[in-house]
């Protein structure tokens, strides 16, 4: 439990999948221009991210895993595969769930909802979980049940919804400054997200 | 021959290298840009992975793209670059294991790599193979470049050194006695983003209307 516990603090502060990672940028950079919309896809990624890792982690631990399937054969270069059909197939669930239920989300997060298929923050957390199968129980970011793999889910995506709702705050009052021409929409955007990672490395030291 | 080489064609090749380079204008890709660049060594490993699978998968999705049902395209694509990936994948950890060791899961990650995904999309699924290998070729080595510059930049200034080797002289640190101190700021994650930004903004400020 204090392992589940200290590894979903790590995984939104310390091991934050933007400012650490860089995954998941493309939509983080396209959709953070209003902090409605980027709640919306904050919300669901962090739920698709709930149901893929640890539905990733039975797999990786209960079939392709060293002698999961057959003795003496290790069949984790079929990850990626296997990974990304399962992402695929969840997204397309997530995304009739949300036509059903709020078509004005839907409406506003457009191409990005499909897209959340090819996110890398999804696919990057998978092969996060399958890296840190093999650690030390000892370390800090070992997970070894789907009790770990459901904490690591759930920090990493509100880790992510954190990252991209603060960005498109910062981005609504940004409209009033005067920028530099060539600078402006994109360039300042990437200036800003450093300037964010690094307030964010004052975590680093976190521990519990 | 001419016939390969057309003017369309070319440009297909050229384009994305720099006026519609992918990262800078397009902001696809920016994850692994990012992520690989500390070292010029593992940035450049990335680029070439990067441009092999970008210009196979286009040439795969090409000769496939009259008999892909519509609806389905998109899973199709996914496991032709998740195959792709896995061959390049497991080359790497045979022949460079210490460079697939340092891009860890990023290899992995070229799968929702959005240049993929982006030229199978827009080019591959109209055009015949021979353009789209091109097109491939053209958007890998634009990503390529932009990795370069921002891993040279911050090998060199954040280690001293250029593909392991030291570029600055021993007899300038300070512990030597001399002035100069490698930046460590340039090393951490946050400084990728800034000089990406800087690259987009030089980008910019050179081709006025891109």
């Amino acid at each position: 439990m204090e392992h589940m516990i200290s590894l979903f603090v790590r995984s939104i502060f310390v091991d934050n999948m933007i400012f650490a990672f860089f995954l998941g940028m493309c939509s983080y950079l396209a959709v953070s221009k209003n902090v409605k919309t980027a709640l919306g896809l904050g919300i669901a990624v962090t739920f698709v991210l709930l149901v893929t890792v640890p539905v990733d982690y039975l797999l990786q631990t209960r079939l392709l895993g060293p002698d999961c399937l057959v003795e003496g054969v290790d069949l984790s270069f079929l990850a990626f595969i296997l990974f990304i059909a399962v992402i695929a197939g969840i997204v397309q669930l997530v995304e009739m769930i949300v036509e059903r239920f709020s078509p004005s989300l839907y409406a506003s997060l457009g191409i990005f909802l499909p897209l959340i298929a090819v996110n890398c923050a999804i696919m990057g957390a998978s092969l996060f979980m399958q890296q840190r199968i093999g650690m030390e129980p000892t370390n800090a970011q070992y997970i070894g049940g789907v009790g770990d793999a459901v904490a690591y889910a759930l920090g990493s995506g509100i880790g992510w919804l954190l990252a991209i709702v603060g960005l498109a705050a910062i981005r609504e009052k940004m409209a009033y400054t005067d920028v530099p021409k060539p600078l402006q929409g994109l360039g300042i955007t990437f200036i800003t997200v450093g300037l964010m990672a690094m307030a964010f490395m004052c975590f680093s030291g976190l521990d519990i | 021959m001419s016939k390969l080489f057309s003017d369309e064609n070319k440009a297909a090749f050229s384009g994305p290298i720099n006026l519609n380079n992918p990262v800078t204008v397009q902001v696809l890709g920016i994850c692994s840009a990012l992520a690989v660049t500390s070292q010029l060594e593992p940035a450049i490993v990335m680029g070439l992975s990067v441009t092999v699978i970008t210009a196979f998968a286009n040439v795969i999705i090409s000769l496939l793209r009259k008999t892909i049902p519509n609806r389905i395209r998109i899973i199709v694509q996914l496991v032709v670059v998740a195959a792709l990936v896995t061959i390049v994948s497991q080359v790497l950890k045979a022949f460079a294991y210490d460079v697939s060791v340092q891009l860890s899961v990023y290899v992995g990650l070229i799968i929702t790599n959005c240049i993929l995904m982006g030229r199978l999309e827009a080019f591959a699924m109209q055009n015949a193979p021979w353009p789209s290998f091109l097109d491939g070729i053209g958007n890998g080595l634009g990503y390529a470049l932009v990795l370069v510059i921002v891993g040279f930049v911050r090998e060199l200034f954040g280690f001293g050194t250029l593909f392991g080797f030291n570029i600055i002289p021993a007899s300038w640190y300070a512990e030597n006695g001399g002035w100069y101190m490698n930046n460590g700021m340039m090393v951490m994650p946050a400084m990728s983003l800034i000089i990406v930004g800087c690259v987009i903004w030089a980008h910019r400020s050179i081709n006025k209307e891109a």
